[in-house]
């Protein structure tokens, strides 16, 4: 399968990436590992005008830590990410989560950045970046701006970043270290991509009272989700089963589900509940 | 007609250049530009891995790259592996175990496992199945796979502990 045609252009750095958005005037998409964007290419569900090229840009790789976040650059691959010494030392969910994505041919290829800003609902980093409070980085023509993934997210393939803006980085808080955290998912035999998978971060007083706990869930509706309801529910409660049971039972129940030839809605919102109790189970007990 | 650009690329060691339309993929360019057939299209919807080739030592879906992004690159295919004179450890095992029926899959299956082997010589069998991931075999139920990579890891540890033979040393004291 083959694209329709589309003209290319390099950007060597941001500047001249936020320039050239300009200049095409929404006519240009930007294009880092291609991996999610050149599929659709093919399959014609998208016909940009003009391919901005920034997978050049070499500020954009890369991982830091500032402070109590790690902040990991668009362009850093997954296998980068994975080999990555502060993400072993900080993040070890992150490692966890690639793991689970795709296969090697596509981790030495897609990027952190491009799935963020790709924002397909059934990609596995929008949940645990929910579950981290992740903030992405954005330049544009008025400067830099750092918005909470909550409301980056807003629909399948939909995000709030500007028409002439970049994504630059993407930062995760650290969970505290006496925390537990972790990524499960039903994988969709085919395609690998999440059915459904939940992303859940907590810590515990010394005697057992749950005082942190984020759950994302990815794959199951048109966008990530935080399951608030199962957070509040835990909140302040100590970490039994019978607790974290009726808490999972709550995961899915605000939220519409996807429905298609291989999961249809009730099913999916069977797999949340499951996935959700096996993730709190793994972090709470 | 849509506007070519120039890329240059070092396939298998040697400088290649083409001009292309940017909406040519990398294993087009591979196939029909520079007639390096080895490299299969399978699922054409990076899934099957037929496409496999190594771009800057890294093993990638040649189906899901734009031949333009690959400008500057080295790319070694299944061509640069190793010649019928002297296979690559990998081709050997492959050879020795079978580790094919059809054989439309072997040369990204080969690729793959390059990709895994340069990283690690020792591979547990979950290691070897997890590197499969990304290649679809539907002949061989991946038994003859997995022992064809568990050989090839054997040939290359035993060349690497090999002493370098003086025959193998030129007079810059290169080993050849």
């Amino acid at each position: 399968m083959i694209p329709t045609s589309f003209d290319y252009v390099r950007a060597a750095s941001v500047p001249e990436a936020i320039q050239l958005l300009k200049n095409f005037n929404g006519e240009g998409k930007l294009i880092a590992g291609g991996h999610s964007l050149v599929p659709l290419m093919k399959f014609r569900i998208t016909t940009p005008g003009t391919l901005i090229d920034i997978s050049q840009i070499q500020e954009l790789k890369g991982v830091s830590k500032e402070g109590g976040r790690l902040v990991i650059g668009a362009l850093t691959t997954y296998a980068e990410a994975l080999g990555d010494p502060l993400v072993a030392a900080h993040l070890p969910v992150l490692a966890e989560a690639i793991q689970k994505i795709a296969d090697l041919q596509v981790r030495n290829k897609g990027t952190i950045g491009g799935n963020i800003a790709h924002a397909d609902p059934a990609a596995d980093l929008p949940a645990l970046a929910l579950a981290l409070d992740a903030v992405v980085h954005i330049t544009g023509e008025d400067g830099e701006e750092r918005v909470p993934i909550q409301d980056f997210l807003f629909g399948p393939f939909m995000t709030a970043l500007p028409e002439t803006s970049i994504v630059t980085a993407v930062s995760f808080a650290i969970p505290p270290t006496e925390g537990k955290s972790t990524y499960l998912k039903y994988f969709h035999p085919a395609s690998g991509y999440a059915v459904v998978g939940v992303a859940a971060v907590a810590r515990k007083t010394a005697d057992g009272v749950i005082n942190h706990i984020r759950v994302g869930i990815t794959g199951a509706g048109d966008c990530a989700f935080r399951a608030e309801n199962v957070e509040k529910y835990l909140l302040g409660k100590t970490a039994t089963l019978e607790n974290i049971s009726k808490a999972a039972q709550l995961a899915a129940d605000e939220v519409d589900m996807g429905e298609d030839l291989f999961a249809s809605s009730d099913y999916r919102r069977h797999l949340c509940e499951v996935y959700t109790e096996r993730a709190l189970r793994k972090v709470l007990l | 007609m849509a506007k070519k650009y120039p890329v240059q690329v070092k396939v298998n060691g040697k400088m290649k250049s083409a001009e292309v339309e940017p909406r040519l993929l990398l294993v087009h360019l591979l196939r029909d530009e520079f007639d390096l057939t080895g490299t299969h299209i399978g699922c054409d919807t990076s899934q099957c891995g037929a496409c496999t080739v190594m771009l800057d030592g890294m093993a990638v879906k040649s189906c899901t790259i734009l031949a333009i992004q690959a400008d500057g690159a080295e790319i070694t295919t299944v061509e640069g592996l190793g010649s019928r004179e002297e296979l690559h450890p990998i081709q050997q095992g492959f050879w020795e175990k079978h580790g094919l029926q059809c054989g439309f899959c072997t040369p990204g299956v080969m690729m793959a496992v390059n990709g895994l082997l340069q990283e690690n010589i020792n591979p547990s069998e979950a290691e070897i199945r997890e590197a499969l991931d990304g290649v679809i075999c539907r002949c061989t139920g991946y038994q003859f796979i997995v022992k064809a990579v568990q050989h090839a890891a054997e040939l290359i540890r035993e060349q690497q502990s090999q002493p370098v033979s003086l025959e193998n040393v030129t007079t810059r004291g290169d080993v050849s």
